[in-house]
């Protein structure tokens, strides 16, 4: 049985050290190409009818002035007559043209009579929503009533936080090929291997049809798994076409109204504690939408999930708006929102630092010792104990500074994935898997596996991903796939490199067993005198290859991957009390993540999703119209997100001590995207003095903040 | 995309002649980081588009003793770097690098800054001009108007001038030239911003057959332009101010403040005005007068926040202006 488990940290050559991506440069200079830059020979464009009501029957459609449009090859039928439209931007119809010009123009000349229905987009007063709030039954826990009959202290406060879209910056859409039996998909997914079956189902096709080829994909957030509407229909479009390939990407406003949104969250929170800060009850009122079909109840109490007594009453709120998909921790931003700005505002009233009560109740998470010494890690890197001042206590000047943190949590396990390895008599070292880099740094790390694995370089490694016809490995969802492709890459090297010892055991005249792969070479373990060069051994293979598979089964990683991580973000800010204006200082965030194969990818990943984490603190919300129904921003000018010039200073710290690395390659996609909105707020509250209630934390909202203080 | 004609003339005679009688005939074409956006939601949709960069003389920054003439085609860019504009008009400066990005700077000109389209959604959602429903009410009182004007609101329009320039260019007192083929028109650049009384109506001076040519601007004046952002890029102002102040030693003795992105011109604040001559400008002065320059404002059910911020834009403008760096 070969040796799978990572090398210990001190032998390890490559993985937990900074590398660049391996195909950052392509990146950076363009060569690389996405789905949307595709350009094939003969290929057609797809546009879509979308419905301008957010709600309404369609009571007829016509075609026949679009399919005389000059260039237009098909047109087809989404929706049909008596259709019950629930959202705008909702499909109605697809057409193909020679040119994108001529597609959109002869979307435009389609000829739709709709019946308006009377709609409801807003959720954020649950009042209106009416009957359109279905309530979840309340959860009990312990006796909150008897909780709060003793409590020394009870703090209750209102939070709200919106719906916002994934606003990938490639949008949705595919290029797409059907001719004869064969399709062939050029999609933007975050999911290679189950795509293709997917679209098959559609189209009634044999899964084993539809060949998927993606190299690279502009963002996806959790919106990309499926091949969507839009996938199939440009598939019929080709076939209707002759066989031509049809492109069909989302335009912006498009993108931002149907392609996916991270569900709202709106309530009342109530906590009980003793003096000392303990927290004793929790309960609270909530409800979310996340479009039609309403919004789950995010997990709250978040982290501190043993607080002893618990009510909570939740309430999904169905509107006429785009709907949900799963959104970088689906659930856990507005679930960390809820909880660590109760608990801030119970310090507060406590008169207590929050720190101090944040450390107290880390009893009540499943990881107290992880948490406090996050906590205290943190608190170095931002100075709290230099700059932390009781809430409002912030000086004369009309700037005032403040300090906020968060905790949160995420499971991070790698996903099933398959990995085929290829050594060449030449020396050439081939991977094969059929996942995806989501711009988290994959490609890189699946070399970086297999070249610490083989003691070989990083650019020997050729590394073949996004390709359905590669081994299946997972989609790339819930921070999974570090785990999933590290594991299956481990597994799949050490069986090559077992089977190399095979055959170059005997010309090195040792057992297989003392045979190592160090920089570069093969060599006798104790004996390094005795080697041959990685190209010399290779070459014993002659006329042939090495071909194995590795797996990374999620019910037995064998102690490569694993799950459960925590982190914890601090952040300062500066807020101008005459403007409401709020300007980011600094953020720290320190984050769990087990093993690391590639710091700088981590560091990278944590960064991201602190700016990502400042655009929905302060700025970034779909706005919708509740008389037309639309949503009014559906572009990046109004649809406001944070540049350079607006993030402040950001510190990663990634734990790496040795109870974490022990631990086995843990996910890191969504955990860090996690607390920092909730630690910006905190820090608000801190600075002036006075809870915002609402994220994003925009002047309006701080000047009637302020307002409702001073009077 | 509407197909259309282009046009890409080499003198300001030729250009005009490939100009309509009516808007939607044709559309001048400068930078075209607006008309571009105008033209893909289609709420232009021009059967002819006339290039005007290639017209010499709609070009340059030059200078006399009392004045400064800035060509049409002027890049924002241009204007923010060129010495004199630093040195006598940094309310301009100022205005022009708010205009970010960098590539929008590049791109765009001062005179399709001025003659740039609102920024309102309802008007960009292809509701109009005047943002009209179906029974032709304004959707913009009842809806979401927190970007909307807090003055000059009494209807039917409730857009913002999107222009930072515009209110820099009322302050300092400057003219706006515009050619036709029967010949060229100058307008104070206060005149050339107008609220339309009608759907038919446009937000400028400007007919469908003329071409803004140059802008002159008086020097001489200590000024300064203050804009409230959320972000530091690719956002607009929420409110602005720019003011320029004629100094009787270390009084003023005369003042004029416009505020800026709060109504559907750059507004003039006479009260202000009136309020700063003679005076000295201190802390105390400056935020009298921002109070003055506000106290007409009729916010809408969702934008009071911005009288706050155009008074502090007023305030800051004057004690910026009041350093005396030009
Ligand atoms: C994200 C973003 C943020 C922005 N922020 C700001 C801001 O804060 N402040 C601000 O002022 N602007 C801002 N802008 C707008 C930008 O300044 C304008 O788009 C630019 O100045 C327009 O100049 P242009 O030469 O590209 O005009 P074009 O797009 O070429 O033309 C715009 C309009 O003016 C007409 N036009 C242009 N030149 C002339 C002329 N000489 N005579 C007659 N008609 C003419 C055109 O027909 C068209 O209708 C922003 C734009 C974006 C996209």
């Amino acid at each position: 049985m070969p040796e799978y488990s990572w090398p210990p940290k001190e032998k390890r050559r490559l993985m937990g050290k900074r590398h660049d991506r391996i195909d950052g440069l392509e990146k950076a200079t363009g060569k690389a190409k996405y789905g949307s830059d595709l350009n094939l020979p003969g290929m057609l464009h797809g546009a879509l009818l979308t419905c301008p009501h957010a709600h309404a029957r369609v009571v007829s459609i016509d075609t026949s002035a679009a399919e005389r449009m000059p260039g237009v090859t098909a047109v087809r039928l989404i929706a049909k007559a008596g259709d019950e439209i629930q959202w705008a931007g909702a499909e109605i119809a697809a057409v193909s043209a020679k040119t994108e010009e001529q597609a959109r123009d002869a979307v435009k000349a389609i000829q739709v009579q709709y019946e308006p229905l009377p709609h409801l987009v807003h959720e954020h007063d649950l009042q209106k929503a009416g009957p359109r709030a279905k309530a979840a039954g309340e959860v009990l826990e312990g006796d909150p009533d008897e909780a709060f009959k003793t409590a020394d202290v009870i703090s209750e406060q209102m939070y709200g936080i919106p719906v916002i879209t994934h606003c990938c910056l490639e949008p949705h859409g595919n290029v797409v090929r059907w001719q004869g039996d064969k399709v062939d998909l050029y999609p933007s997914t975050q999911n290679v291997s189950g795509i293709g079956g997917d679209l098959a189902k559609s189209l009634e096709l044999p899964a084993a049809q539809v060949a998927v080829h993606q190299d690279h994909i502009g963002g996806g957030f959790g919106s990309k798994f499926v091949a969507d509407r839009w996938g199939v229909e440009a598939a019929r479009l080709s076939k209707a076409s002759g066989g031509a390939p049809v492109k069909l990407f989302l335009d912006r406003a498009t993108e931002l109204t149907i392609a996916g949104v991270r569900p709202s969250a709106y309530g009342v929170v109530k906590l009980g504690a003793k003096k000392d800060g303990t927290v004793t009850v929790w309960e609270s009122r909530t409800w979310a939408s996340g479009g039609f079909t309403g919004g789950n109840s995010p997990p709250i109490p978040y982290v501190f999930t043993r607080i002893p007594n618990k009510r909570q009453n939740h309430s999904a709120v169905s509107i006429n708006a785009g709907g949900a998909r799963a959104w970088r921790a689906p659930n856990h931003q507005q679930a960390c929102y809820l909880t660590c700005s109760a608990l801030e505002d119970l310090a507060a009233k406590l008169k207590m630092d929050p720190v101090e009560l944040f450390k107290k109740n880390a009893d009540w998470t499943p990881r107290p010792e992880v948490y406090r010494s996050q906590i205290d890690k943190a608190a170095e890197l931002i100075d709290w104990k230099k700059k932390w001042h009781p809430r409002g206590d912030s000086g004369s000047s009309h700037l005032k500074r403040g300090l906020g943190l968060a905790l949160h949590t995420w499971q991070g396990g790698g996903h099933a994935s398959q990995a085929r390895t290829t050594i060449h008599a030449d020396g050439t070292v081939e991977i094969e898997l059929g996942s995806q880099d989501l711009g988290t740094g994959t490609r890189t790390a699946i070399a970086i596996v297999a070249a610490e694995t083989l003691g070989l370089r990083i650019q020997d490694i050729r590394v073949k991903i996004g390709e359905n016809a590669y081994p299946p490995s997972g989609a790339s969802g819930g921070s999974t796939t570090i785990g999933g492709v590290s594991g299956s890459t481990r597994r799949s090297m050490t069986h090559a490199l077992d089977k190399l010892f095979d055959v170059v055991a005997p010309v090195l005249g040792a057992p297989k067993e003392q045979l190592e792969a160090v920089d570069g070479k093969i060599q006798v373990k104790g004996n390094p005198a005795k080697n041959l060069t990685w190209q010399a051994a290779c070459a014993k293979l002659g006329m042939n290859k090495i071909s194995e598979m590795g797996t990374n089964d999620p019910k037995n990683p064998g102690g490569l991957t694993s799950a459960g991580v925590g982190g914890v973000q601090m952040a300062e800010v500066e807020v101008d009390t005459e403007t409401g204006l709020v300007r980011m200082i600094k953020t720290v965030a320190v984050q769990d993540c087990g093993t690391i194969v590639n710091l700088k990818t981590a560091e990278s990943q944590t960064y991201g999703s602190v700016i990502m984490s400042i655009c929905a603190a302060l700025m970034e919300e779909r706005i919708m119209d509740a008389q037309t129904g639309r949503v009014l921003n559906p572009d990046m000018e109004f649809y406001k997100l944070a540049g350079i010039g607006d993030i402040g200073e950001i510190v990663v710290y990634m734990n790496m001590e040795k109870e974490y690395d022990d631990r086995g390659v843990i996910g890191l996609g969504e955990p860090p995207a996690i607390g920092g909105i909730t630690a910006i707020a905190n820090a608000v509250a801190n600075a002036i003095g006075v809870r915002v209630s609402h994220v994003p934390l925009t002047p309006e909202r701080v000047l009637a903040a302020l307002e409702r203080r001073n009077a | 995309m509407h197909a259309f004609e282009y046009a890409s003339p080499a003198t300001l005679q030729d250009a005009l002649k490939l100009l309509g009688q009516q808007w939607g005939q044709a559309d001048v074409l400068a930078g075209g980081t607006d008309l571009l956006s105008l033209m893909k939601d289609g709420v232009h949709t021009p059967r002819r588009v006339v290039n005007i960069k290639g017209i010499k003389e709609l070009g340059g920054i030059q200078a006399s003793g009392t004045s400064v003439r800035i060509g049409a085609t002027v890049t924002l860019d241009e204007l923010a770097e060129s010495p004199v504009i630093r040195k006598s008009l940094p309310a301009l400066r100022t205005a022009a690098l708010g205009v970010t990005s960098p590539q929008i700077r590049n791109m765009g000109t001062v005179g399709g800054d001025l003659c740039q389209r609102p920024r309102c959604w309802y008007f960009r959602g292809g509701h109009g001009l005047l943002a009209r429903d179906k029974n032709g009410q304004s959707l913009v009182p009842n809806g979401e108007n927190k970007y909307h004007a807090i003055l000059g609101n009494r209807g039917p329009a409730y857009f913002v001038s999107p222009s930072s320039l515009g209110p820099a260019l009322v302050a300092l007192g400057a003219t706006i030239k515009l050619a036709s083929t029967m010949g060229t028109r100058e307008v104070e650049a206060a005149r050339f911003f107008v609220t339309p009384a009608s759907d038919t109506q446009r937000e400028t001076a400007l007919m469908p057959y003329e071409i803004l040519t140059e802008v002159v601007v008086p020097i001489g004046m200590r000024n300064a332009t203050y804009e409230v952002r959320q972000k530091q890029a690719l956002d607009w102002p929420l409110a602005a101010a720019a003011v320029a102040l004629k100094m009787k030693g270390t009084a003023v003795e005369s003042a004029r403040v416009v505020l800026g992105h709060v109504a559907p011109t750059p507004w003039p604040a006479t009260q202000a005005d009136q309020m700063l001559a003679g005076k000295t400008i201190t802390g105390d002065v400056a935020e009298q007068a921002a109070r003055a320059a506000l106290a007409d404002a009729t916010p809408l059910s969702q934008n009071a926040y911005k009288v706050q911020l155009a008074r502090v834009a007023v305030k800051r403008a004057l004690l910026e202006a009041a350093k005396g760096r030009a």
